[in-house]
């Protein structure tokens, strides 16, 4: 019969070769094998002390993105909602008032916006949905807890702070 | 002078009791940490300046976790089985010669317990009596599992004291004796007649056969069958618990120690180290100087033990028994014959 991959190998059961039966040659082999690893430097990231860096493209927790001038991107068009596979994301939307063209870029923006963390499964398609470059995954975990209430987050764990050492930096991601 | 006399022993006895105890309980740390290197990790580390603490957090687990006794077990040989593992492992330290003599004040004071003048068949009866630690404790758990790995071990062990004490025939037609202080005694220095005076260069396979089957004795892998985790959850301790378990471990870790003295004694000069009688130095520090050899020696040999665990895999139950039957046995029968061939022609040219 032919083979359907060319991957098959031919199991061979011929007996053992003196030398192959008489073990030690093997087993010198072996304890030389595990003697170089027993010099090698470990490798091991000693955890709560060290840290290792996360890839710039890493899918952690997500960040709502404010634009230069402090207002908040997302102009709650709803397609992150629907894109999302685990169906994490929830949103309100209201018409941006006189007087908080400071605060929402947009006409309409987010009243409410809201992930479920422990629903969501940190795939990325919010991200390249966005039209307005508001939402983004970034290099962090969001933290374990107790408490499920601690996993709905909202605008309040979301959008990222005003002032400059608050803000987080994507345009690595964006670059890519 | 008699209680003088008395007393050393009792302060030797008891060192040696409390050192054993001691690079037992260290061997558990050494493991993780030879375990760790070999596996390109770092090892426990937590517990104080590289972890050297690991050992006391592990003992203080041990004794505060729950105990649990099966209702079905047979109780009193459940208690006592790993009493008895304790007990054998511990008692073979009586007849090891951890150092030459020293002299105290004009006293001879020998750095042994007792020099019994049949110290290595000593050993060999109460090794053979440890199979019955694992024996009964597999046993009276009352779990099939228990029981197929004490089944495995003393079978094991059965199958393997065989061709130790063929491997060790070879060595006492050598010697002449079986006291271990005579035996390390004819090991002294390094060199001696025109050949290297420890019994490893007379007698390597007689070597090699020995220390094959001292890991069987121990249980150590490749020879772990009976315990296996992988198919015996546990083998004789699956039922075990708290520090009745932490007992049979430290029997091993014992086991290990003392068939490494016992090795170094045997083959490896115990404490006999070259150059010791050209070096000037009085016979204390000699002495001294020895007992530090001698622990090296051992120590090296624990390294082994560990080394060959984190290198090979564990053997098939019917290959265990191949080899003991059909390869070792023979094997030491025909290291018996070239032995003694040797004895004879070395006679006859004389």
């Amino acid at each position: 019969m032919k083979p359907l991959s060319n991957r098959s190998k031919v199991v061979s059961d011929k007996t053992l070769s003196a030398k192959e039966s008489a073990y030690l040659p093997a087993i010198m082999h072996g304890l030389g094998v595990t003697l170089k690893h027993f010099f090698r430097r470990p490798a091991t990231t000693k955890y709560p002390e060290q840290q290792r860096e996360f890839s710039v493209v890493y899918r952690g927790r997500h960040v709502l993105k404010r634009d230069e001038n402090g207002a908040e991107r997302c102009t709650a068009c709803g397609l992150c909602a629907v894109a999302c596979p685990a169906e994490a994301i929830t949103m309100t939307s209201a018409e941006r008032k006189k007087g908080e063209e400071k605060l929402y870029r947009e006409e309409k923006y987010a009243t409410t916006y809201e992930i479920n963390m422990l629903r969501c499964i940190f795939c990325g398609l919010c991200e390249e949905a966005c039209p307005k470059q508001a939402i983004f995954l970034t290099p962090e975990t969001a933290p374990a807890s107790y408490e499920r209430e601690d996993f709905f987050w909202g605008k309040d764990r979301l959008v990222e702070g005003l002032a400059p050492e608050q803000r987080i930096d994507v345009t690595k991601r964006q670059d890519r | 002078m008699e209680w003088l006399f008395l007393l050393d022993k009792t302060v030797i006895a008891f060192v040696a009791f409390a050192i054993t105890l001691l690079i037992a309980t260290y061997s558990t740390y050494a493991e993780r940490k030879v375990a760790a290197f070999m596996q390109d990790r770092v090892g426990p580390d937590r517990a104080g300046p590289f972890g050297i603490f690991q050992p006391l957090a592990d003992a203080g687990k041990f004794f505060f976790k729950e105990e649990i006794i099966p209702n079905t077990s047979n109780k009193f040989l459940f208690i006592i089985g790993p009493g008895i593992a304790m007990l054998t492992a511990l008692m073979t330290s009586v007849v090891i010669p951890w150092g030459d003599t020293l002299e105290i004040n004009g006293r001879m004071v020998s750095l042994q317990v007792s020099d019994l003048n049949i110290g290595v068949l000593y050993v060999f009866g109460v090794v053979s009596l440890g199979v019955y630690g694992i024996m009964i404790g597999g046993w009276a758990s009352n779990n099939k599992f228990s029981l197929l790995g004490a089944v495995r071990a003393s079978s094991q062990m059965i199958s393997y004291e065989i061709s130790m004490g063929l491997a060790l025939i070879a060595l006492i037609m050598m010697t002449g004796s079986l006291s271990l202080k005579t035996i390390v005694e004819q090991q002294h220095s390094f060199w001696n007649e025109g050949w290297f005076s420890w019994n490893v260069f007379s007698q390597p396979l007689g070597f090699l056969l020995f220390l094959v089957c001292s890991f069987a004795e121990c249980n150590r892998t490749p020879f772990d069958l009976a315990e296996c985790d992988a198919e015996l959850v546990g083998g004789y301790h699956t039922e075990y618990s708290s520090m009745k378990l932490g007992f049979y471990m430290f029997a091993e870790y014992i086991n290990m120690f003392i068939s490494g003295a016992f090795m170094t004694s045997l083959f490896f000069g115990g404490y006999n180290f070259p150059f010791m009688d050209d070096m000037g130095l009085s016979q204390n520090w000699v002495t001294v100087i020895g007992v530090f050899v001698f622990f090296l020696k051992t120590f090296a040999f624990i390294f082994f033990f560990m080394w060959v665990r984190w290198t090979l895999p564990r053997f098939r139950y019917d290959q265990l028994m191949r080899l003991g039957w059909q390869y070792m046995i023979p094997l030491s029968l025909l290291n018996i014959f070239i032995t003694g061939s040797v004895i004879l022609f070395i006679e006859y040219i004389k």
